[in-house]
């Protein structure tokens, strides 16, 4: 029993920081976000260069083979730079459904390795989102249809983009029309397959949503350090200390439950729906208190465009309904721990 | 990361598990803010000792097991899932007992420590005093060296079960000139010594829950000292940080009750129809012990790797007070108009059980230091905030 991370994942979590927080400062997402794509090339194969893109790409295929546990860590830098969907989806999404897709199936590993590579861009397409990420810049678009998996480039699809209040979010309505050519893999085998992405999407939020509430805690924590009122920092007032704590709580609570789910989804344990939810839930609630009392410990300054604090809590807020809003994930919750005979209690942490 | 248990964590579950199923008494011992309870609980804690099974986290010589941190988490499962009986010692298990293990003599250790395990000795601490509540640094009660002797004089309260227990363990002032958390020294004072006037105070509950304690030219050996001289708030600082922490509350304790919850809810279909906001506050309940689990886990990884718990400690505190007040809450909504019936009413539920722990949850944000102060250490330990 080890709850805990490997010296290795933390390494390279350390590395993927550094690095982002160099190359992604929030003066020059802003600048990004401000053109029509809202997307980099540079700051792309920069992130690719650095092996993210390759993350849990198979080995065999050029990448470095880590899992959904390793990816718990690396969504949380994600959320913290504030790295659009692009790279979540392609990255962590994509290359999952990818790589659960049987062997033979067609351009299977043409795919992986090009995402090893840095050079493809994916969109997914789940049900739960009405809207698709990043379908604007997408290579490649994969879609649900009745279970089964498609597989279509985007010149051959319709779309039409829903600009979102989070100048990060790229988001359209797709329309398609599936064949037995764009068909990849039949429902039989797609249903699972779709199950399992939509759980990988929700870590992804998940952990992106840490990601952010810790970068808005610290936001607030240099903000009410430095603003003076009444001749002393806002931040040695108990009113304004106790919202950040309040913050500092949900995040160190969200993280386990986090890393748990993280683990049922690698492992394919048979609760994992449940670990799912739990995890999106709780941490999106960490989001949306650090976004709340982040503005509040701000005063005016929270809410306007100028101050830095914005661009995080319109991720948090749009990300909370991204890969399934909170009935969604409730209603899963509820469903297991109210069901007849479900397996809850203290022994069944990780008993049983 | 690695979540299974190892061969000999299974067997270990086994073991308690089979042990409780052969002891835990069938009908719930009287509460332990009585005499007669208080009792019952001090021979089932005489129980579990006989099978090292009190303070299984010990070294063998002292009366434990020898546990890791992790089999000491499988034995609280087991404990609460059991529905056994309340941990009445746990002012001498929890909070003296670590304390004598980092700040001890060889000879206290061997004398306190198997008659804490054993619960030989009952404890009550001794922080507060009238004006010196969460500013516990204002303390004044004092006890000057006479010889091999201190004599102390003075007053200390909300000593928890203080009427029926053996023992105190306190801070007092030993340099009369000293201020604040200077000079000030860790005594323990038997109950019975010439001098000590034990007071109740009638609890929320009705019960003699807690006591003031009377000095008056009370005289303890030298001996009887915890580390230096001076140097008291240093080894009260480590106990009131194991108090927070995990030790005292162990999540176990709390996924027992969000269980007992689900199952109050899945029994009134009917409340829950009248009030569907139930069913948040009730999967809410489940995810907050869960989290409160996990969390438990993750930090004992950590532990077990060489980290040091701090300012998290206080982060854990607030977490499950919070979350006990919650779950009582919500099982009192359910419960409607059969929720204050006291547990000897002919109508009450599970004899008054969610009551008693709904009065009880009042008391979690305020003992072991107050949720507001918890939240001072946060910010400024955690996150660097400025002092007032």
């Amino acid at each position: 029993m080890d709850f805990t991370f490997t010296e290795d994942q933390l390494a390279f979590r350390e590395a993927i920081s550094r690095f982002l927080m160099t190359e992604a400062p929030p003066e020059m997402l802003r600048e990004i976000w401000d053109t029509d794509d809202g997307r980099s090339p540079e700051l792309r194969s920069k992130m690719a260069a650095q092996g993210l893109t390759a993350l849990s790409v198979p080995e065999a295929l050029g990448g470095l083979g880590m899992d959904d546990v390793a990816w718990a860590l690396m969504t949380q830098e994600l959320g913290y730079y504030a790295i659009a969907d692009s790279m979540a989806d392609t990255a962590y999404v994509a290359t999952g459904l990818l790589s659960a897709l049987p062997e033979a199936t067609p351009r299977r590993d043409e795919m992986l390795s090009k995402i090893a590579e840095g050079d493809a861009r994916f969109a997914v397409g789940h049900p739960v989102n009405p809207l698709v990420a990043d379908v604007h810049l997408a290579d490649v678009i994969l879609l649900e249809h009745n279970g089964e998996i498609h597989s279509v480039r985007r010149e051959s699809i319709g779309f039409e983009r829903n600009p979102s209040i989070d100048s990060s979010r790229r988001l359209s309505r797709i329309t398609f029309s599936p064949s037995d050519e764009t068909r990849i893999v039949d429902a039989a085998q797609g249903q699972a397959i779709w199950n399992q992405t939509l759980n990988r999407g929700a870590l992804a939020v998940a952990g992106q949503s840490i990601g952010l509430a810790q970068r808005m805690l610290d936001l607030s924590i240099d903000y009410v350090v430095q603003r003076k009122q009444f001749g002393k920092p806002i931040g040695s007032f108990q009113a304004v200390k106790h919202h950040l704590a309040q913050v500092a709580e949900k995040i160190e609570f969200a993280k386990p439950v986090l890393y748990r789910a993280a683990h049922a989804l690698a492992q394919g344990e048979a609760n994992v729906d449940l670990h799912v939810s739990h995890a999106k839930l709780a941490c999106c609630e960490a989001a949306w208190l650090a976004a709340r009392h982040g503005i509040q410990v701000h005063g005016a300054m929270g809410y306007t465009w100028e101050v830095d604090l914005q661009m995080f809590m319109k991720r948090a807020w749009a990300l909370d309904s991204s890969w399934g809003d909170r009935a969604f994930h409730k209603s899963r919750v509820a469903t297991a721990v109210l069901a007849d005979g479900a397996p809850i209690g203290p022994q069944f942490t990780f008993g049983e | 990361m690695q979540l299974t248990y190892t061969a000999k964590q299974q067997a270990f579950r086994a073991e308690v598990r089979a042990w409780l199923k052969a002891n835990v008494p069938s009908q719930p011992l009287a509460s332990y803010d009585t005499r007669e309870g208080f009792e019952e609980h001090r021979a089932w804690e005489g129980k579990l000792y006989e099978s090292r099974l009190s303070m299984v986290m010990w070294p063998e010589h002292l009366g434990g097991r020898g546990c890791d941190l992790i089999e000491w988490l499988i034995f609280e499962e087991e404990y609460y899932a059991a529905g056994a009986p309340m941990r009445v010692n746990q002012n001498g298990q929890l909070l003296l007992g670590p304390t004598l293990m980092e700040f001890g003599t060889e000879e206290q250790k061997r004398h306190f420590l198997p008659r804490i395990a054993s619960s030989e000795d009952m404890w009550a601490q001794g922080w507060s005093e009238p004006n010196a509540g969460s500013d516990m640094a204002a303390i004044r009660s004092k006890a000057l060296r006479e010889g091999d002797e201190y004599v102390i004089n003075g007053q200390k309260t909300w000593s928890t079960r203080a009427i029926f227990a053996d023992w105190i363990f306190g801070l007092f002032r030993t340099d009369p000139q000293s201020s604040r958390h200077h000079g000030l020294s860790y005594l323990l004072v038997p109950l019975n010594s010439p001098g000590v006037t034990v007071r109740p105070i009638k609890a929320l509950n009705g019960k003699d829950a807690f006591a003031e304690v009377f000095f008056d030219d009370v005289r303890v050996p030298v001996g009887n000292r915890i580390g230096g001289d001076g140097q008291g708030w240093h080894v009260a600082m480590a106990t009131a940080g194991f108090e927070r922490g995990l030790l005292l509350r162990s999540p176990a304790r709390f996924q027992q009750t969000a269980k007992r919850l689900v199952d109050l809810y899945k029994a009134h279909p009917e409340v829950a129809e009248r009030d569907p906001g139930l069913r948040d506050a009730v999967i809410e309940s489940w995810m907050g012990a869960e989290a409160y689990a996990h969390s438990a886990y993750h930090t004992v990884g950590l532990v077990e790797k060489g980290a040091k718990i701090g300012a998290e400690a206080s982060i854990n505190k607030i977490v499950w007070s919070e979350l006990d007040l919650k779950m009582h809450e919500t099982a009192m909504r359910i419960l409607g108009p059969y929720g204050e019936l006291n547990g000897y009413a002919p109508e009450a539920v599970e004899h008054g059980n969610w009551l008693e722990g709904f009065l009880f949850a009042q008391a979690g944000p305020i003992y072991a230091g107050t949720n507001e102060i918890q939240r001072n250490i946060i910010a400024e330990r955690m996150l660097g905030l400025p002092k007032a």
